[in-house]
């Protein structure tokens, strides 16, 4: 009797964290024709903590996330954010896209890029004003970028451009923030700024979920992993989740020996 | 319209020239709207047609999309054929103009759903789909518009003039659809900007904050379709793109901010539409639909010419200066360095600003600038690893001066930090 309360209390308990999660996914596939890039994956994101997401190239990282958003049509999973449905958490969701996925040519300065970020609070009509700017400039300030305001897009690096990206997702105020592969193709200094930025963000009580390439850094930048290739490898803390054998279950035969050896001092 | 020229044609003294006089006081009529009242209706119809079709077509423009306004304009036409055919079968004349215009929207938007479904179910490409659409939609109409000229004579009601535009016989209720039209297209356009160019910029990005891309798209579109129907009358299903397109194209070289382009867009097409028409009234036989598009043409091969930054004029002198900049910079630092130098360009230039004879030689006013440039180069290479100058860093060419960029106090600070002698001037 006592036991069977007990477990059923367990049951209600995981229940309860599962609903309340910034963002839970169940049995999410995504396929690209007959091939599932995800398969029936499903993921719990740790509130308040950083968690990277992990796995070879090609193993359905950004592909998860994008599905999980509604970017990319899955085929099937469920996905609730904050306990609710995704829609109605939409305005708490911030989304930072690959740099590649945009054309940089396109006429608009930095400070526009970054007020696109207030859209919900401009909505159709409402007329652009002194706080709106004032605030573009202070999400700016956070990124480093405040003397950027207004550059082209074209004219900025890669790394630049990427802390565009990040401000323009902190002009949105959210509760939980996702970003594909920042740290890809950004010099050192962008990298620090955005790591810093990051931090500042799960200080504040944020979410932040990364799909992230750099074995070498997850320890430093994050406290959650996820693994993935193509399905679930591994999902939780960096110290229980991020160990030489998940690795070698994710990567299999793609990390050298040396390489899987490095990592497990890094590890530890 | 002749009670006009009248008096300033008698001034003509030199009769050789008097036609040529006539047609150049004609266009100036034209253009202050004195050639009678259907040159006016069509002049204000046009401009206002122009305006809503360089607005609209920026929004397809920023999309990448431009081709799809082909696929949709060629589509009018089965619709066009179609319900000319049922108003007559109903017993009317066939040549409502409404009733045309809303047969023409009917087929423009299967030949959208179509392209669609092709882009989204199929594995082709966009352009071949837009490729399919429009060669099977017109192909289709072309056949309908035959089979009408067989029908029976003198109630064809010049169909074929919605292939090129047909402004001969404009009515002021013609027109009155054109303004409603465009003034309905610009007033939704008002409204949706934001999301547009929302989806435009980074798709990806609208989608995740819950923006309906697929729904903005198709309004987009429905927009796009709304120009080409209503102007099916002035230019014709087969140059109307050509008032989506060329107007963005032209604004695009003069600024670097969408909302502006949007606003340049609409003042290209409403001048074109305007010009265009009234030059077309001001002789004989000028197509106006034709006439327009030339117009447009002309203000984006300006653009193209003359617009700063981005215009080709500008690109090529740019680049001629840059040249003689690096050789100038170069025989500095060959000079600083007490290096010979071999090239030709950069010994003329050294010598033509003073800095080194003819020989090659420095001169003393080339070695304080030699000097100069050589600490220079230190300065920026601190500039560049210190974090705290990013902004400034992100300018360096390997030309500029470095007080450019940065205030006495820091090139101070810098040069602090470098050490050596300080004083070389900044």
């Amino acid at each position: 009797m006592m036991l069977e309360l007990a477990s059923n209390n367990g049951i209600a308990n995981t229940n309860e964290t599962l609903t309340e999660s910034p963002l839970a996914i169940r049995g999410l596939t995504v396929s690209y024709g007959q091939k599932p890039a995800v398969f029936s994956v499903d993921m719990t994101v740790q509130a308040g903590a950083m968690t990277a997401i992990i796995g070879p190239n090609g193993a359905g990282k950004s592909t998860m996330l994008k599905a999980a958003l509604g970017i990319v049509k899955p085929l099937s999973g469920q996905v609730t954010a904050f306990g609710k449905s995704l829609d109605d958490q939409r305005a708490r969701i911030a989304y930072v896209p690959q740099r590649a996925s945009v054309d940089w040519d396109f006429p608009t300065r930095v400070i526009d890029v970054v007020l696109m970020g207030l859209y919900r609070e401009l909505g159709l009509l409402g007329r652009l004003r002194a706080r709106h700017k004032a605030k573009a400039m202070d999400c700016l300030n956070r990124v480093g970028m405040r003397d950027f305001a207004d550059r082209q897009i074209g004219q900025l690096s890669g790394g630049q451009q990427q802390r565009v990206f990040l401000a323009r997702s902190l002009a949105q105020d959210a509760d939980l923030y996702l970003l594909d592969e920042p740290f890809a193709g950004v010099d050192a200094a962008t990298e620090k700024a955005i790591i810093a930025v990051l931090k500042s963000l799960k200080d504040a009580g944020k979410t932040v979920v990364v799909v992230h390439h750099d074995l070498a850094t997850v320890t430093d930048y994050f406290d959650h992993v996820f693994l993935i290739n193509t399905r679930k490898v591994a999902e939780g803390s960096v110290g229980e989740a991020f160990t030489a054998e998940t690795l070698q279950a994710a990567y299999g035969g793609r990390l050298a020996t040396a390489q899987i050896d490095q990592l497990s001092r890094v590890v530890g | 319209m002749v009670a006009a020229l009248q008096p300033r044609r008698s001034t003509s003294c030199r009769v050789w020239s008097a036609k040529q006089t006539d047609t150049r006081v004609m266009l100036i009529d034209a253009l202050l709207l004195q050639l009678g009242y259907n040159a006016t209706l069509v002049a204000i119809g046009a401009a206002l047609l122009g305006v809503s079709a360089g607005v609209t077509g920026t929004f397809l423009f920023l999309r990448k999309r431009a081709l799809v306004s082909d696929a949709i304009s060629h589509a009018t036409l089965p619709g066009v054929c179609i319900a000319f055919m049922i108003m007559v079968a109903l017993g009317g004349d066939g040549r409502n103009l409404i009733g045309l215009l809303l047969g023409s929207a009917l087929s423009a938007w299967i030949g959208l759903l179509c392209l669609n479904w092709l882009t989204r179910n199929t594995r082709l490409a966009e352009d071949a789909a837009i490729g399919s659409v429009l060669s099977v939609f017109f192909g289709f109409g072309v056949v309908l518009l035959t089979v009408i000229q067989t029908m029976g004579v003198g109630r064809q009601a010049g169909l074929e003039g919605f292939l090129l535009g047909s402004t001969a016989g404009m009515l002021w209720a013609d027109a009155m659809i054109i303004a409603v039209g465009g003034g309905a297209t610009l007033l939704l356009i008002l409204l949706l900007r934001r999301p547009m160019t929302l989806v435009s910029f980074d798709p990806e990005h609208a989608a995740a904050r819950g923006l309906p891309v697929a729904r903005i798209d198709l309004a987009m579109m429905g927009l796009v379709m709304a120009v080409t129907v209503v102007g099916l009358k002035i230019v014709g299903l087969i140059l109307i793109v050509a008032l989506l397109i060329i107007p963005p194209v032209t604004a695009r070289f003069w600024t670097e901010r969408s909302d502006r382009v949007v606003l340049l867009s609409g003042l290209a097409g409403g001048i074109s539409g305007y010009v265009g028409a009234a030059m077309s009234a001001s002789a004989p036989n000028l197509p106006t639909g034709p006439i327009i598009v030339l117009v447009s043409f002309t203000l984006f091969a300006l653009s193209m010419l003359l617009a700063p930054n981005r215009g080709a004029l500008a690109a090529i002198l740019g680049h001629l200066k840059f040249q003689r900049r690096v050789h100038l910079r170069q025989g500095l630092l060959a000079l600083a360095q007490g290096q010979p130098i071999y090239e030709r360009l950069t010994l003329r230039l050294l010598s033509r600003a003073g800095l080194a004879r003819a020989d090659g030689v420095a001169t003393e006013f080339g070695r304080a600038r030699a000097a100069k440039a050589l600490r220079d180069e230190k300065r920026w290479e601190v500039v560049r690893t210190d974090q705290a100058h990013e902004a400034a860093a992100a300018l360096y060419d390997g030309l500029r001066d470095i007080e450019t960029v940065l205030t006495k106090d820091q090139i101070a600070d810098i040069d602090h930090r470098i050490g050596g002698p300080q004083e070389i001037p900044a």
